[in-house]
């Protein structure tokens, strides 16, 4: 087996401020190989941003406590300085998001953030960063490039800014893309653009990415392996065929459930009772189980410990759906 | 149990459309004299207790055809009637005689709710400006919190921000049933909410649509959940209606090419069977330089030349239709069907 390229151990994540600590993340074990497209799917607030921006060193460091261990490339992003997050960040970690105006910069314009970056990182004459930028522009499928280079976000319809963001994200070639929600503010024509533009351009460039989004359909289009969030832990991880299409978790297997695609026009979904815990209050055991329809008495006395339903599945679970109640816990994170 | 407001009585009789939109209208002015068609010559109907669905993308002008139905701002052009009654004008019924039959939800939950006051209050307003009392107006927000399934006694006291998003929908809900009205005009109610908690008050729309015999008009960027809800569907593009009918129908057989690229646009759900081509490349054009002709012809695979022409009319048969020149037998389309075949 290929050396991770990611591999996240136990992060914790508690935000302190004037009250009650937040505990975003509870134990958030990860890894990605190589080229991998892992998606994050998760509610609202159950920590998917957070964990990007751990992996980014991006977290307010006096609020944020952080535990556990982040591995890129074999170094300790927990460790680095920040002379060595900047060398890393936009190199060869690069980050995009759902509003493309919170990476691209309003007074400059397209070309000159991508070529900015393009010397900050790689050097190189002024002309060969525009040619560069230009390069990339024409893979993101800018239509006009040479025109847009010359243009300010603002004057690019919501498609082409995102597509102008991934240009920059890639323009150094990073070895790691991370993707917080970036289709989520798109119409659904330009959202499945985006969607196959990205799938293109991990295959040519040989990336891994990390996509974080709520939409199980995105999940279904792009990624390789699937972990599901509940409450800042993950509650479920396999390859994508397998979670969405034999769920181990109830939760995974709720929401699957509840999308109004799978029940007769009109009909009662199939809806999750309640709501998520509050994360200055987690439940001493299984935060899923109020709300669950299997939660047995241990559900609610310990979190369940990570077991392995089948190969290279994970679940959070004392009843994992369609396996055997197991209580042998997976000793090492395995993907 | 129920002491809602009793909703104003019908008039017109089953078969008289609750509302029906004729040619609307509104343009917002730019600089320079430039203007943004929004809405452009848009007509529907919609009968007693059914739901017609609004999808379309972005800046197509869903939200402003609700805001013209709603009064909330003038139109420039057309005509509303409501149960045969027209709406403004020397003839018409008044705006206030209108909102007491119609009322709307806003997409946008947090800022819809007057953040310093408890819900229940933001809930009694309406009822308040109706005419009640003080406590028969709490009275009867507390009916309506009952109706969206939130416990008044304990939900009613609270401020919008100790509530989640999920309640403070089902708030708002409550808000415009307190008015008793016949239909609610909902934009993007469930959009922001997550599935789980979209299950959850679609599921709400739909028992209280059963129990309270309401009409609804259902707008959404969510196909899926546009069908889900809707009985017919309407689909916008550019501030104009391009197809209109049953959902099933319109789901099945698509008959504009936007509509049907719309469907090809939805992610699979299934991994083994990934979308490979796409439907229609580029983004929406925006609503003030438009496309001589059809709006949709510079994205459109199927746009020959006379798609620039003038900009096709509704048409097809009975109740499904499309403003496509493929729809019009002898349009000069070369996939539209001779005039022979119309006669
Ligand atoms: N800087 C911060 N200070 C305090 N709390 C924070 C901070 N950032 C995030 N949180 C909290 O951490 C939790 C997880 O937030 P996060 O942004 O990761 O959610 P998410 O899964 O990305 O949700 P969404 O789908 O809404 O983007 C939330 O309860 C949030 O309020
Ligand atoms: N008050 C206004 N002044 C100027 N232009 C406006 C105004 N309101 C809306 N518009 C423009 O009218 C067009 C239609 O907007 P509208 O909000 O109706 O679209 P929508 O279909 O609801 O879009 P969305 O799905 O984003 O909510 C857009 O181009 C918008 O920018
Ligand atoms: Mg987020
Ligand atoms: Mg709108």
């Amino acid at each position: 087996m290929s050396a991770p390229l990611l591999e996240i151990a136990d992060l914790d994540v508690a935000f302190h401020g004037d009250g009650t600590p937040v505990q975003a993340l509870s134990g958030v074990s990860l890894r990605l190989d190589p080229g991998q497209v892992l998606c994050i799917i998760g509610e609202s607030g159950s920590g998917k941003s957070v964990t990007l921006r751990a992996m980014m060193r991006l977290l307010p460091e006096r609020r944020a406590r952080i535990g556990g261990q982040i591995s890129f490339a074999g170094r300790d992003v927990l460790a680095m300085t920040d002379r060595q997050l900047r060398a890393m960040r936009g190199r060869e970690m690069a980050m995009i998001f759902q509003e493309p105006m919170t990476a691209l910069d309003p007074v400059y314009t397209i070309g000159a953030q991508i070529a900015e970056t393009v010397r900050r990182h790689l050097g190189g004459t002024q002309a060969a960063a525009r040619a560069r930028a230009l390069d990339m522009l024409e893979r993101v499928g800018v239509p006009s490039a040479a025109r847009r280079l010359d243009a300010y976000p603002h004057e690019l319809s919501g498609g082409l800014r995102q597509r102008a963001m991934i240009a920059l994200a890639l323009s150094c070639g990073p070895q790691l893309l991370l993707a917080d929600e970036p289709t989520t503010a798109l119409d659904a024509t330009v959202q499945i653009q985006v969607l196959l533009l990205l799938r293109r351009l991990q295959a040519e460039l040989g990336m891994g990415i990390v996509f974080v989004t709520h939409d199980l359909g995105v999940a279904a289009e792009i990624a390789d392996r699937v972990a599901v969030m509940y409450a800042g832990r993950i509650v479920e991880e396999g390859s994508v065929a397998e979670v969405l299409g034999r769920p181990a978790h109830p939760y995974t297997a709720g929401l699957l459930a509840s999308s109004v695609e799978h029940v007769a026009p009109g009909a009662e979904i199939a809806a999750i009772p309640g709501a998520p815990p509050d994360l200055r209050a987690l439940p001493p055991g299984c935060s899923f189980a109020p709300r669950c329809r299997h939660a047995v008495a241990a559900c609610d006395a310990t979190v369940p410990p990570p077991v392995r339903p089948g190969p290279g599945r994970m679940a959070r679970c004392f009843t994992p759906l369609g396996f055997a109640p197991s209580g042998h816990a997976v000793e090492e994170h395995v993907a | 149990m129920n002491s809602l407001p009793e909703p104003v009585a019908d008039r017109g009789g089953p078969a008289q459309p609750l509302l029906i939109a004729r040619d609307l209208r509104k343009y917002f002015p730019l600089g320079g004299g430039a203007r943004v068609h929004a809405v452009d010559g848009v007509s529907f109907s919609i009968a007693k207790g059914e739901t017609l669905g609004i999808v379309g993308e972005s800046g197509c002008g869903k939200s402003t055809l609700a805001r013209l139905l709603m009064q909330l701002m003038p139109r420039d052009a057309g005509e509303l009637i409501l149960d045969g009654d027209p709406v403004g004008g020397p003839h018409g019924i008044s705006v206030a005689a209108m909102r007491r039959q119609v009322q709307m939800v806003f997409q946008d939950s947090a800022s819809s709710l007057n953040p310093r006051l408890p819900v229940q209050d933001s809930v009694a307003f309406g009822p308040r400006v109706h005419g009640r009392s003080r406590s028969a107006a709490l009275e009867v927000a507390r009916a309506a919190l009952r109706q969206v399934h939130l416990d008044p006694a304990l939900i009613g006291p609270r401020y919008p921000h100790e509530l989640s998003g999920g309640q403070k929908q089902r708030v708002n809900i409550a808000r415009a049933l307190a008015i008793g009205p016949r239909m609610v005009v909902l934009d993007e109610a469930v959009s922001a909410l997550d599935k789980s908690v979209q299950a959850q008050v679609l599921n709400l729309l739909v028992q209280l649509r059963r129990d309270l015999d309401l009409t609804y008009m259902f707008i959404s960027h969510d196909l899926a959940v546009v069908r889900h809800i809707s009985h017919r569907v309407l689909v916008m593009y550019l501030g104009q209606v391009m197809e209109v009918g049953p959902v099933a129908q319109v789901f099945a057989a698509p008959r504009h090419p936007y509509t049907r690229a719309l469907l090809a646009s939805r992610p699979s759900m299934d991994p083994a069977r990934r979308t490979e081509t796409l439907a229609i490349s580029g983004d929406p054009p925006n609503p003030v330089d438009l496309p001589p002709g059809c709006r949709f012809a510079p994205r459109c695979p199927h746009a020959e030349a006379v798609c620039t022409a003038a900009n096709p009319a509704l048409a097809g048969g009975a109740d499904h239709l499309a403003a496509c020149l493929i729809q019009v037998p002898g349009s000069g389309h070369s996939q539209a069907p001779g005039l022979e075949a119309a006669a």
